[in-house]
């Protein structure tokens, strides 16, 4: 299996900044892409343990990451120079199944990540609703065009359309929302992590009723496997 | 020199082409119950090191002889079995029932769950009398005289030691909260390595047991260093979550590194060192 083989050296391209985020660019190497909602273990420079990245793009060549830097390893991630190398672990875990009828893309704050690769891999344009929470955030709106946005107060399950097949990823009380919408939901969740392949233990959630690994299980789940807690959908 | 991993840092049944490239697979620590490990967050990463506390999740004693360890016969390397209780009667029962590995681990400190009652010299001794397989004892270095520990679990039967387990230990988030749910949790990685070598020489030199030396491998160096304080073999641990190909790049390094330094590692051997300069036991 691919997914844990050896982590691949690759080469930095470039980054840009998009919103208060950034778009990290690295050479593909031989690493494949994946699937959208696949993750990947990016090494995160002067730091013991990599971070995991869903992919966002994938230009010719490259391997595109949406990095928010809110902690000393996405910092250092954001700080690469061209021409350095990180070690990159993927594509792991399970994404999206893409056999969707009418797809609707809905997305808040970072976990808009995976979103321009799932919306490249669909194809025909599908709707997209984002929602950020401020307007700074949603600057990183420009990486779907043609996508619908709301800031803060105004909440992305505002405008579902609950009988489209969504597929979304975003904080936590937003895809708890969104499962409450729609049952048969798509959903990318996120939990901290040390290995992505199933090694360390940490990333526990509760699916189907018992504590998962998400990266082995997930990280995209049908909205039905995760169980709503109260105080995350109140 | 043998290459290991460190329980709980690797699920050969997920991941059984990492496992392949170890010298012998060490299971997750298996308890009489099923145990779904504490609740998240589990896991924090720290200045030069990372805390868990998982809590010992398993699927339990009767699913793991039944369900887990005949899979785990067909990756086709060596298995030892962790085994951890909360008792000396919990330790005995379940190594009088493995059979067709080629070790058993007793955890006897891991620092996410509430301690055996029992002392290690009880719980080895109660496993002696169980089973004829080799035992490890995994011992903790926060005991104030490990050496003391180690003479008592090799008076009461053990084969060899496993050292070192994580050390208890703290970290806080932004706003000073314990960044796990359980509070505390064990501290693995680089910050460990001093500690565990000194634990190593000195239980060496305690027992002259066979050791397997674990805290804070990244390297080949590393692992040499840990065969200079007397260990027979090496786990990989911490490693393995940033390098699941650690295995590999380990042992081509430690044999650069022996080369660098004068000394000879034999080819695929047990881990003695041997002339032209043999590592010199660094006094404990």
């Amino acid at each position: 299996m691919r997914s844990s083989g050896s982590p691949s050296r690759l080469r930095f391209v470039g980054s840009e900044r998009v919103g208060p985020y950034t778009l990290l660019r690295l050479e593909r190497g031989d690493v494949e892409p994946g699937v959208p909602g696949q993750f990947f273990m990016l090494e995160a420079p002067g730091r013991l343990l990599p971070r995991p990245f869903s992919l966002c793009l994938a230009p010719a060549g490259e391997l595109a990451f949406l990095v928010d830097p809110i902690g000393p390893g996405t910092e250092a991630l954001c700080r690469l120079r061209p021409g350095d190398e990180i070690s990159v672990l993927g594509p792991l875990g399970h994404g999206y199944r893409l056999d969707v009828e009418r797809p609707l893309l809905v997305g808040g704050g970072i976990g808009i990540a995976p979103l321009p690769y799932l919306a490249e891999q669909l194809g025909g344009s599908p709707p997209v609703v984002l929602g950020f929470r401020s307007a700074e955030h949603a600057e990183a709106a420009v990486l779907l065009p043609g996508s619908e946005v709301v800031v803060d107060p105004v909440l992305v399950s505002d405008l579902i359309e609950p009988d489209l097949d969504v597929l979304a990823c975003g904080p936590e009380p937003m895809l708890h929302a969104v499962a409450a919408l729609c049952p048969t939901a798509q959903l990318a969740w996120e939990a901290p992590m040390a290995c992505g392949y199933g090694a360390c233990y940490a990333c526990v959630v509760e699916i189907d009723g018992a504590l998962q690994r998400l990266c082995l299980e997930g990280p995209v789940l049908d909205a039905a496997r995760v169980r709503a807690h109260a105080e995350a959908v109140a | 020199m043998r290459i290991l991993n460190a329980s709980g840092c690797l699920d050969a049944l997920a991941a059984p082409e990492v496992a392949r490239r170890l010298d012998a697979f060490v299971t997750k620590t298996v308890t009489p119950m099923p145990r779904e490990g504490n609740a998240p967050p589990r896991m924090a990463e720290t200045a030069h090191g990372m805390l868990n506390a998982i809590g010992l999740a398993n699927p339990g004693r009767e699913r793991f002889l039944a369900d887990h360890l005949p899979r785990l016969g067909e990756l086709g390397v060596p298995l030892w079995v962790s085994v951890g209780g909360f008792c000396a009667e919990d330790y005995a029962e379940t190594c009088s029932r493995l059979a067709g590995i080629e070790a058993i681990e007793l955890n006897l400190s891991c620092p996410n769950v509430d301690e055996a009652a029992d002392s290690a010299a009880e719980i080895v001794a109660a496993c002696r009398r169980a089973t004829e397989l080799p035992l490890y004892a995994k011992l903790s270095a926060a005991h104030p005289d490990i050496p003391e520990v180690a003479r008592a679990v090799a008076a009461a039967g053990a084969d060899g030691l496993s050292l070192i387990n994580t050390l208890r230990a703290v970290a806080l988030d932004r706003n000073l909260r314990p960044a796990l749910a359980r509070g505390s949790g064990g501290l693995s990685g680089p910050a460990l390595k001093p500690v565990a070598l000194h634990a190593v020489s000195a239980c060496h030199d305690a027992t002259g047991l066979p050791i397997v030396g674990m805290g804070g491998i990244q390297t080949g160096r590393d692992a040499l260093e840990f065969v200079a304080c007397g260990a027979r073999e090496v786990a990989l641990g911490t490693v393995l979550f940033s390098d699941p190909g650690a295995p590999t790049r380990v042992r081509v390094e430690l044999a650069a590194a022996a080369a660098e330094v004068g000394v000879v590692m034999p080819d695929g051997g047990n881990g003695l060192v041997k002339s032209p300069e043999t590592v010199r036991k660094v006094p404990a």
